[in-house]
């Protein structure tokens, strides 16, 4: 099997992208290495935890090196020289001023601690306000699927969008003085999963029969990647995540072109009865059309997206034709089965999905 | 004398009759050394899977192992490790040393006894079942609800696995009710509960622990099979359960369960420091008061490992408190540890140098944990492989050391043979070699974004340097183990004669032959203090007009 990260994504040729496409190929930079590092963070919980790591590493540092030290001094200053010494040492059995010394020594540390933790808990962990008009605020429904994620856009600015989208979460970017915060509310549809982006935010679980809340904002576009963070099956490892930041007027243009239902082309009607006709429409939701499917990602602009299978594959018609034949060789357990279509309506549907901008 | 006697006595009977002595014993040390074996198999098992998975891992997007496999080979790795390799090592250690350090003939309940080890065996063997069924379960060992319904895991694998460790954790308990019921009613005269050996202390504590942190598992447990085969909704979310409901239990036994296997190493290791450095050991009354404080704070942390599941601010914050407050009994026994070896005379024989590794690395494992209890800091390393680097920290840093400590201390009382120093040297120095190499990276890929529990992952993630160094690292344990059991096999057959007290020691079962008749002691001892053998050694100088 062939590599299959998306370090390809700079090489294909055949991909009629959009212009938004093409920067952010640019920005992928072929076989570069993307930065998940919890010490780059971008946004104010990252760098609230960050600051609070520096902290605590300086301290259980300095703890490391003092006791260490002692270890090996003693090592070296105690150890036995000669191998036949019959005299014991002094025995000293104990004295309570050093260990009321070495119990109030740490709690002291501790207290330290625990005053700096507070202080970053309420820092990150911030209720969600109520959206209203000019607040600059997007709002997100991630539901954690097996092994997907799906977006519903509710609000942003204080106007309700209600689109859903999958895997590929947008979001504008903060400027200077206009901060435009980003609050998720997380739920499951199946199993426990985890939202995890670490230059963002730290992890937030999304449970079945319970809502959570996260938040993040930041000023520096481009894509941040993550992914599922708590065991949730065999493809737990495959279900990845892309944050896309952009800058507010192309968020506002993505905005705008994912409230559109399904573009219509005449010229490929016949791709979309195919299309229609197939059981794909059980699962999947083109908006403008039958399919209605909540089960599966959203494809009414399932070219908007720059991969395939929550973030496993570059979305080209090649790896799409490869995916609707067969997904099971791509990821392994994944809930879309093989459905043995014909060569013809394989690339009737294909030629019809790649309409789907 | 009394050593050749019981070898003539055990080469004679015929294998049939060795084997009916041996399934059929209720001779506590007989039931200890199976206990120990059976954790070294399944030590072994257990190793073998962890290679399998670090193989996977080598590389990015590698072909080795599917998914299925990769999951099957985690939660077998991990349940492995903890019920079947380190609670019964610990158990068996205390089943064959603590009648012996208390100058007692047995357990008090020896068929019990024998039980506990065949029933923990047999769940063992019930959870390794499932592989004949078409695979392991693939559930991960802390198996969080509802991927363990029905609906998610529909193999049969996750019945045997919860059946099996319901079995094993029947074995455990009674261990635990033995353990307490021996040490509380069988002392030698004059050994009154505060004269206890500290191992004995320690083995007290952790009886205690998994008497009250077991059956909130088992109950869980048996709920499980409920749900799964009895149409229950206990955890079934779609029919109203909850998924929280099984973290907090299962964690309510999970992190007691962490110190279940540290607590008895906490004891070898104040066993062998005081001896190997010729001196008595600091502050025995402050140690166990902190072995007291740790067992009843260490009930009411268990939700650190669940600060990413939403919990209130003010719930985040008394398991911050509660966590780090851990640290300090735990800090005050590390201290008493160092002050024993201050102005002694330290020799570096095969038990110290595993307790001086135990001691530099599990130091790095509790200064971790500082970082992981520290709420907002654990939102982003929770489920990441800094997680794994930092429990590895603790159970092999701090539980494999301070149990192989043990064994190369204890092994010529059990045998009556010494261990070579030199194999003993190498074991140690690939340990420890290999050890700091696999999971120090681990925390470097954590804090790079790594989450545990992947099977693969993207080459442009720059997690395979961390990984192959990982890789490296578990490789070279390898041999260490090997060179383990050869030395054992090896010292079995031709090993020095080792004599009733090779180390000079100061408590009651150096001062019976090695191995010890199965009566233990021809005559019950009588103490009068902490350490009996230092009275008898020293007439002039002894213990009890200090304590």
């Amino acid at each position: 099997m062939p590599p299959r990260g998306l370090v390809g994504l700079a090489t294909r040729t055949d991909c009629p992208g959009s212009r938004m496409d093409l920067s952010l190929l640019l920005a992928d930079g072929g076989q570069a290495v993307q930065d998940l590092s919890t010490f780059h963070p971008v946004s104010p919980p990252a760098e609230s935890i960050r600051n609070l790591s520096i902290l605590i590493i300086a301290i259980t540092g300095f703890i490391f090196i003092v006791v260490e030290g002692v270890l090996i001094h003693s090592i070296i200053r105690f150890r036995q020289r000669r191998a036949l010494e019959t005299v014991e040492p002094p025995q000293v059995y104990g004295s309570q001023p050093i260990e009321i010394a070495w119990t109030v020594a740490p709690a002291l540390i501790v207290m330290v601690i625990v005053l700096v933790t507070i202080r970053t808990l309420w820092e990150v962990n911030v209720n969600p306000p109520e959206e209203k008009p000019g607040d600059n605020a997007l709002f997100v429904t991630v539901v954690g699927r097996q092994w997907w994620w799906e977006f519903d856009y509710d609000h942003y600015n204080g106007r309700p969008l209600g689109f859903i989208t999958a895997n590929e979460l947008h979001i504008p970017a903060s400027e200077e003085g206009v901060p435009r915060p980003v609050y998720l509310t997380l739920k499951s549809a199946d199993v426990c999963h985890s939202f995890w982006v670490p230059r963002l935010a730290g992890k937030t679980d999304l449970l079945p029969g319970r809502t959570n809340q996260m938040w993040f904002q930041t000023s520096e576009r481009g894509l941040f990647l993550g992914q599922c963070a708590e065991f949730c099956g065999p493809q737990h490892a495959n279900m990845l995540l892309r944050v896309v930041v952009d800058s507010p007027q192309d968020f506002q243009t993505w905005l705008e072109n994912q409230q559109r239902p399904a573009v219509e082309d005449a010229a490929l009607h016949d791709g979309k009865a195919a299309f229609l006709a197939q059981s794909c429409v059980n699962c999947h939701r083109v908006r403008g059309t039958r399919a209605q499917g909540g089960y599966a990602p959203d494809l009414t602009h399932l070219m908007s997206r720059q991969t395939l299978a929550s973030g496993m594959i570059p979305n080209d018609s090649k790896n799409l034709r490869e995916w609707i034949a067969n997904p099971q060789a791509i990821k392994p357990a994944c809930l879309m089965p093989a459905f043995g279509l014909t060569d013809r309506d394989r690339n009737q549907i294909v030629d019809y999905l790649r309409t789907l901008r | 004398m009394a050593v050749a006697e019981q070898r003539r006595e055990l080469a004679r009977p015929s294998w049939t009759a060795t084997l009916h002595d041996w399934v059929t014993t209720v001779d506590h040390k007989k039931i200890g050394i199976l206990y120990v074996v059976m954790a070294v198999v399944f030590l072994v098992v257990g190793g073998c899977e962890a290679l399998l998975i670090r193989w996977q891992l080598l590389v990015p997007r590698s072909d080795f192992l599917g998914p299925d496999t990769f999951n099957q080979l985690f939660t077998m790795h991990g349940t492995t490790m903890v019920f079947f390799m380190g609670m019964p090592i610990l158990i068996g250690m205390g089943n064959y040393l603590v009648p012996l350090m208390i100058g007692a003939r047995d357990m008090a309940f020896p068929r019990l006894n024998a039980l506990g080890f065949w029933a923990t065996l047999f769940g063992g063997l019930l959870v390794y079942f499932s592989f004949a069924t078409g695979g392991a379960p693939a559930i991960g060992w802390f198996a969080y609800a509802p991927l363990t319904e029905r609906t998610f895991s529909r193999s049969p694998a996750t019945d045997l696995w919860a059946l099996g460790l319901i079995v094993s954790g029947v074995g455990t308990t009674t261990a635990a009710i033995n353990f307490i019921a021996t040490i509380l009613g069988m002392r030698a005269p004059g050994m009154a509960l505060r004269k206890v050996p500290f191992f004995v202390w320690t083995m007290l504590w952790t009886s205690v622990q998994i008497a009250i942190a077991l059956p909130p598992l088992t109950a869980i447990l048996i709920m499980i099979v409920f749900d799964r085969n009895l149409g229950a909704h206990f955890f079934d979310t779609q029919n109203g359960g909850s998924a929280l409901l099984w973290q907090h239990l299962f964690w309510f036994f999970g992190h007691p369960e962490v110190y279940i296997l540290i607590l008895p190493v906490f004891g070898m290791v104040s066993e062998i420091v005081p001896v190997f450095s010729r001196k008595v050991l600091f502050g025995y009354e402050f140690m166990a008061a902190a072995t007291a404080a740790i067992v009843f704070i260490s009930l009411g942390v268990w939700a650190h490992h669940m600060f990413a599941v939403g919990m209130s601010k003010t719930e985040d914050l008394f398991f911050v408190v509660s966590s780090l407050l851990v640290s300090i009994p735990t800090g005050i026994k590390f201290f008493n540890w160092l002050a024993t070896m201050y102005g002694g005379r330290i020799s570096f024989a095969s038990p110290m140098l595993f307790v001086a590794g135990f001691l530099s690395m599990f130091l790095i494992g509790g200064l971790t944990g500082i970082m992981l209890a520290a709420a907002p800091w654990n939102f982003q390393l929770t489920d990441s492989y800094f997680v794994v680097g930092h429990f590895h920290f603790v159970l092999i840093g701090g539980t494999l050391f301070g149990v192989f400590a043990g064994i190369h201390y204890w092994f010529p009382k059990v045998t009556g043979r010494m261990l070579s120093e030199r194999l003993a040297r190498w074991q140690f120095w690939l340990l420890y070699i290999g050890f700091i190499m696999t999971f120090v990276p681990m925390h470097v890929a954590g804090i790079l974004g790594m989450p545990r529990r992947i099977y693969t992952y993207d080459a442009d993630r720059g997690w395979a340097i961390w990984n192959q160094l990982t890789t490296i690292g578990a490789l070279i344990q390898v041999p260490s183990f090997a060179i383990f059991v050869v030395n054992v096999i090896w010292a079995l057959r031709r090993g020095r004669p080792a004599g009733d007290d090779p180390w000079n020691a100061w408590t009651l079962e150096w001062s019976t032959t090695s191995p010890p008749p199965s009566y233990n002691f021809e005559e019950i001892p009588t103490v009068r203090s902490r350490r009996p053998l230092w009275d008898l050694k020293h007439p002039d100088d002894p213990d009890w007009e200090y304590e």
